[in-house]
């Protein structure tokens, strides 16, 4: 059987445990750890597919163990916390977190969170084309389609849509966009930012108030949905 | 590099000065002079005209005050002009008419008329001159036009005393003329004035008769229009210099130039008038100096004539200094050099070959002592009598000086008579010297004088043989004589001079003992009242006088809050506190106050008033004290400053304890909170999951949907929380709009049910400058309430727009509508629509709405949808973009 290994780092036992239910009800296997020490070697050792890790852990913050786990794979890493505030989000991404989900939460929320994070190791472009919904980017040619009508793209939203498509679904806050389209330097610049990524969305989505691949996580970042 | 394109670009700080003077001219109102060499010309008549003129253009005009002398052309002008009333002002026993300040501040004109610039208001008025009110005018905004003859200026008072032999008593300062945005000329040839007189259209005092005709001369006449012409003249020439400061038109600019002119003799005001002349045609700097000479104590009149000569030089716009030396020429070339004074002005009065052998005038020594300064001297007419320098004796002990002297003189001759015997004559001579210089040390220079004529009478009266007689045996003792009177009065002289230098020094030190005392009480006070305390009790101390201190709350307000026994008009000190002036009876504003009025001016704003009352003997007018309390108040206002910032300091402390323990409050508070709900709601879900259907499924269902409407309260109820203690700042970042709205719109999805939702976004809406998340929690709100509060399938509508310099966002429903008496009610926190309605939510929502808007500056309108429905409207400022945000 080939059902996804998912770590769960959790403290509170009522949480572990009706996550726990849910999952494998979803037919994913489980492995639970209530610290930061237990789930570094849980982490180590059992070879999870995904860790699904909360910030206020009793022997330690959850970013310590992000950044750890980061140092050695790029396995999918979600953070479950009550902590609400933007800035945690962004430190918690920041450190290496694909996704970040606040408690209290929907069960459907974390479960399609789930399924985006585990198919980005599925996704695969053989012929160089990346495809969500009715759009196309030949990756190769830089040239991008909609409904197969071509789409003129600038040079930096072209970039701005390849780092998202790097990311595979994952969040990408300002500063590692900024970073990664502009260079070190313009991390401060997030309306440069706001201002292209509305132009993508006017030229990508159909809706472009209710966008359906370029979402935004308001003060945090931006991730492509849809892939 | 300097190459020629440099030379010719404009100095930056004149520039800025340019700048920064048109900048203060577009907040002041404007002054229209209108300007004649003469009464009689028709300048009032002008004036109304132009008032018509600018009333027909729609401005408001006012006619503050005007003379028509019952010119009846005049008079028919001024019939259907808003007038202001006169204010009757009761002096000695009468009442007089007076233009009424506060009443022309508080209309609502834009242009006020105001006659005969130069008058003198009635003491016990606000300003001692009408030109004063018209400046209170133009800084409160007012345009004002008024009327100006030429020898009420200031500069031209001598010359046109002069030419007319007729002396006014009513002047002003030549700046304000200066500075006045306009001035126009009213000319009128002297014939047709002339004609004007005889057809009785010229109005003058009718007591003055012959005055008229010595003053209605055509010499004169012709002579007073050229002055007029001229000084009109030189203001063009000041305006064009303007310019050409301002387009760069002339490629070198001079160096400024520095004046300094030393006075010190009684008629020295020709002088002061001199160098205002000089200054304003040569656009130089001016200082006028006064050397007080050490040891030469000078009598109260001339004193009091120097201060006003002194305050004569202020009001022409010098700056003014008082020194202290021996020597005049060395004092005037030090202060000179120091301030970098490339010229100096001073007097000449032709003296006797006498004093000079005894003293070479200051104008010689100086051109000797420093001959790369330029000096330019004045003649001036030796006024009647040059007024000596007279001792100023001490009060107490000098009742008699003389009587003391002749009795001081008989008790020598006493002593020295038995003496005579034994002794030889020159000592005797000794004995009445020493007498000389007791006399001079005690009684001062004139008992001194007398002293020594006494001893000599005496000594030869009694002393020289034939004894009992003036007559003379020996014509040897003539020369006696005439060298014992001489040294006698000479060492009295110094004596004297000596003891007085040590009076004054023993004043001077007094003085800055007081400062240094004051310093040191001031730096231990820690609080307001007690710097008050220290204050007044020193100051009490020195001067003799009635002190009190009346500070200001933080609204620039002088409270009854004062201390000290000093009565305190509180609206004399609001005046002081607001023009940071010295007022009261020490000065011309203000001077029917009981008191002198000093502003406290600390580094950062007025921080009160001093009011000192003198005792019934001034001794504050004089200049150094006037100026030691002026250096007091300064030290006061720091010390209460410094108290003010510590307060300041410690409140800042308390309020960032206080935010920081609130936010560790709600941060827990938050996190303990959700803790639990989350296990709730994941636990049911799972259960549904699980159960299987039927009843049981729904149960938990409904578990599941009341745990998430009381997650979104929770969150409401925490936002607003943090939002009402302050514990959180709004951080505001240039968002798009459309971001926000669609982030809105995910986290209703769940509400919105089968509700439909239209969408208005044009797509040019700019980047605003919001709290993006508490923006989309507002949004989510108002979506949430529109879902919440009508039946399934009503339209919602989300329209945004930019209207100006707002960005407009309209959230529409067609359900029923709200209890439509009170609005505003909706917004009160922990009330709804309908206070006992089964939809859930605590009416929270829009509470925290409003409190979001207004924290962005922007406005929340609730209003009835026709035929019916809810509108709300949030009106926000869209912010300026930097200008790197130009993409």
């Amino acid at each position: 059987m080939n059902a996804a290994h998912i770590l769960l780092v959790e403290d509170d036992a009522q949480i572990r445990r009706f996550v726990r239910m849910a999952l494998q009800d979803a037919g994913y296997r489980i492995t639970e750890a209530d610290g930061v020490k237990r789930g570094l070697i849980d982490a180590t050792t059992r070879q999870p597919d995904l860790v699904i890790v909360d910030l206020g852990l009793p022997d330690g913050d959850g970013k310590r163990l992000i950044t750890e786990v980061r140092g050695w794979s790029d396995l999918p890493i979600l953070v479950l916390s009550a902590r609400d505030q933007e800035r945690e989000k962004v430190a918690a991404l920041d450190a290496g977190a694909d996704d970040y989900l606040t408690k209290p939460f929907g069960m459907d929320e974390l479960l399609a969170r789930l399924r985006a994070l585990l198919r980005r190791y599925e996704v695969k472009t053989p012929d160089g084309i990346v495809r969500f919904g009715d759009v196309e980017v030949d990756i190769v040619r830089h040239e991008v389609r909609k409904r197969g009508e071509p789409v003129h793209l600038t040079p930096i939203e072209y970039r701005l849509l390849a780092a998202l498509m790097r990311a595979k679904g994952a969040v990408l806050t300002y500063r590692q966009l900024l970073l990664e389209v502009w260079g070190p330097g313009h991390a401060e610049r997030t309306h440069y930012l706001r201002v292209h990524m509305a132009n993508l969305r006017q030229k990508l989505e159909d809706d472009p108030a209710r966008p359906r691949y370029l979402i935004t996580e308001l003060q945090v970042g931006y991730r492509l949905m849809g892939l | 590099m300097n190459t020629a394109g440099d030379d010719v670009r404009p100095d930056p700080d004149r520039l800025l000065a340019v700048v920064q003077a048109e900048e203060a001219q577009r907040r002041r109102g404007r002054l229209k002079i209108f300007f004649g060499a003469c009464p009689g010309v028709g300048k009032t008549y002008a004036m109304l005209q132009a008032l018509h003129e600018r009333r027909r253009e729609g401005v408001a005009v006012l006619v503050g005050v005007v003379e028509t002398h019952g010119r009846k052309e005049t008079e028919a002008l001024l019939e259907d002009l808003p007038r202001l009333p006169r204010k009757a002002v009761e002096y000695r026993g009468r009442t007089l008419p007076e233009f009424d300040l506060d009443a022309a501040l508080a209309s609502s004109a834009s242009l006020i008329a105001v006659d005969e610039l130069a008058h003198t208001n009635v003491p016990g008025s606000r300003h001692a001159k009408r030109w004063q009110d018209v400046e209170e005018l133009l800084d409160a905004g007012f345009d004002v036009y008024t009327t100006l003859n030429v020898q009420h200026l200031e500069s031209l008072h001598d010359v046109v005393a002069a030419i007319t032999g007729v002396r006014v008593r009513e002047t002003i300062p030549d700046r304000v003329f200066d500075r006045a945005d306009e001035v126009t000329l009213i000319d009128l040839p002297a014939e047709d004035l002339i004609q004007r007189l005889h057809a009785g259209k010229v109005y003058m005092p009718e007591t003055a008769q012959t005055a008229i005709e010595r003053f209605f001369r055509p010499g004169n006449l012709i002579a007073l229009r050229e002055l007029a012409l001229r000084r009109v003249a030189d203001r063009v020439d000041v305006q064009m210099r303007e310019y050409r400061a301002r387009e760069a038109i002339e490629t070198v600019w001079p160096t400024r130039e520095r004046i300094l002119v030393g006075i010190g003799h009684p008629g020295d005001e020709s002088l002061v008038r001199f160098a205002a002349r000089l200054a304003t045609r040569i656009e130089a700097e001016w200082i006028v100096v006064y050397v007080d000479r050490i040891g030469a104590r000078t009598a109260k009149e001339e004193r009091e004539r120097t201060m006003a000569i002194l305050s004569q030089a202020r009001r022409l716009g010098a700056e003014v200094t008082t020194l202290a030396g021996d020597d005049v020429a060395r004092a005037l070339i030090a202060h000179a050099r120091q301030r970098n004074a490339n010229r100096v002005v001073l007097g000449w009065r032709p003296r006797s070959a006498w004093l000079r052998l005894w003293r070479s005038p200051t104008t010689e020594r100086v051109s000797r002592l420093a001959p790369d300064i330029e000096l330019l001297v004045v003649g001036l007419p030796t006024r009647g009598r040059a007024a000596r320098r007279v001792l100023t004796e001490d009060a107490g002990r000098t009742r008699h000086p003389y009587l003391w002297a002749a009795l001081a003189c008989a008790a020598t001759t006493l002593v020295a008579w038995p003496l005579s015997r034994i002794f030889d004559l020159s000592n005797i001579i000794m004995l009445f010297l020493l007498t000389v210089v007791l006399v001079s040390l005690r009684w001062g220079r004139r008992a001194g004088a007398l002293a020594a004529l006494l001893g000599v009478l005496c000594f030869d009266y009694f002393f020289v043989p034939p004894r009992w007689s003036f007559a003379v045996s020996d014509t040897e003792y003539l020369l006696t004589f005439v060298l014992m009177l001489t040294v006698a009065l000479i060492i009295g002289q110094l004596t004297a001079r000596l003891r007085l230098a040590v009076i004054a020094m023993r004043q001077r030190e007094q003085r800055s003992a007081l400062l240094t005392r004051l310093s040191t009480a001031l730096s231990g006070a820690l609080t307001a009242e007690r710097i008050v305390e220290i204050a007044v009790q020193t100051l009490e101390a020195y001067f003799e006088a009635k002190v009190s201190l009346a500070l200001a709350d933080a609204n620039g307000r002088i409270t009854g809050r004062t201390g000290g026994s000093a009565q305190v008009d509180v609206s004399v000190a609001q005046w002081v506190h607001d023009h940071g002036e010295m007022a009261g009876a020490c000065t011309g504003t203000l001077s029917a106050a009981t008191g002198c009025y000093l502003p406290l001016k600390a580094p950062m704003r007025v921080r009160g008033v001093l009011v000192v009352e003198p005792a019934a003997t001034a001794p504050w007018e004089l200049p150094e004290d006037l100026a030691a309390l002026e250096a007091c108040a300064g030290q006061i206002a720091v010390a209460i400053e410094r108290v003010h910032f510590v307060d300041v300091a410690r409140d800042t402390l308390v309020q960032m304890e206080g935010e920081r323990l609130r936010n560790t409050l709600l941060l827990t508070l938050s996190h303990d909170l959700r803790t639990p709900l989350a296990g709730i709601l994941g636990a049911a879900e799972v259960a549904v999951q699980r159960s299987g259907g039927g009843e049981l499924a729904e149960f938990l269902q409904r578990i599941v949907v009341q745990a998430r409407d009381m997650q979104r309260l929770l969150d409401n109820l925490l936002q607003l929380a943090k939002l009402q203690s302050g514990a959180t700042r709004i951080d505001k970042q240039w968002h798009s709009l459309e971001e926000i709205i669609g982030s809105a719109l995910r986290h209703v999805e769940a509400a919105q049910g089968s509700h439909r939702l239209q969408l208005q976004l044009p797509p040019e809406l700019p980047l605003i400058e919001v709290d993006g998340l508490l923006l989309e929690r507002a949004l989510v709100n108002l979506l949430d309430n529109a879902f919440k509060h009508t039946s399934a399938d009503t339209n919602v509508e989300l329209r945004a727009r930019l209207e100006g310099s707002e960005v407009i966002i309209d959230v529409a429903d067609n359900g029923p509508g709200f209890p439509v008496e009170e609005p505003r009610i909706l917004f009160e926190a922990f009330r709804r629509g309908s206070p006992e309605s089964t939809v859930p939510g605590m009416g929270l929502g829009l509470a925290l709405v409003e409190r979001i808007v207004n924290l962005h500056g922007g406005k929340i309108d609730v209003r009835q949808k026709q035929p019916h429905g809810t509108i709300v409207t949030l009106r926000l400022p869209k912010g300026t973009l930097p200008p790197e945000g130009a993409v």
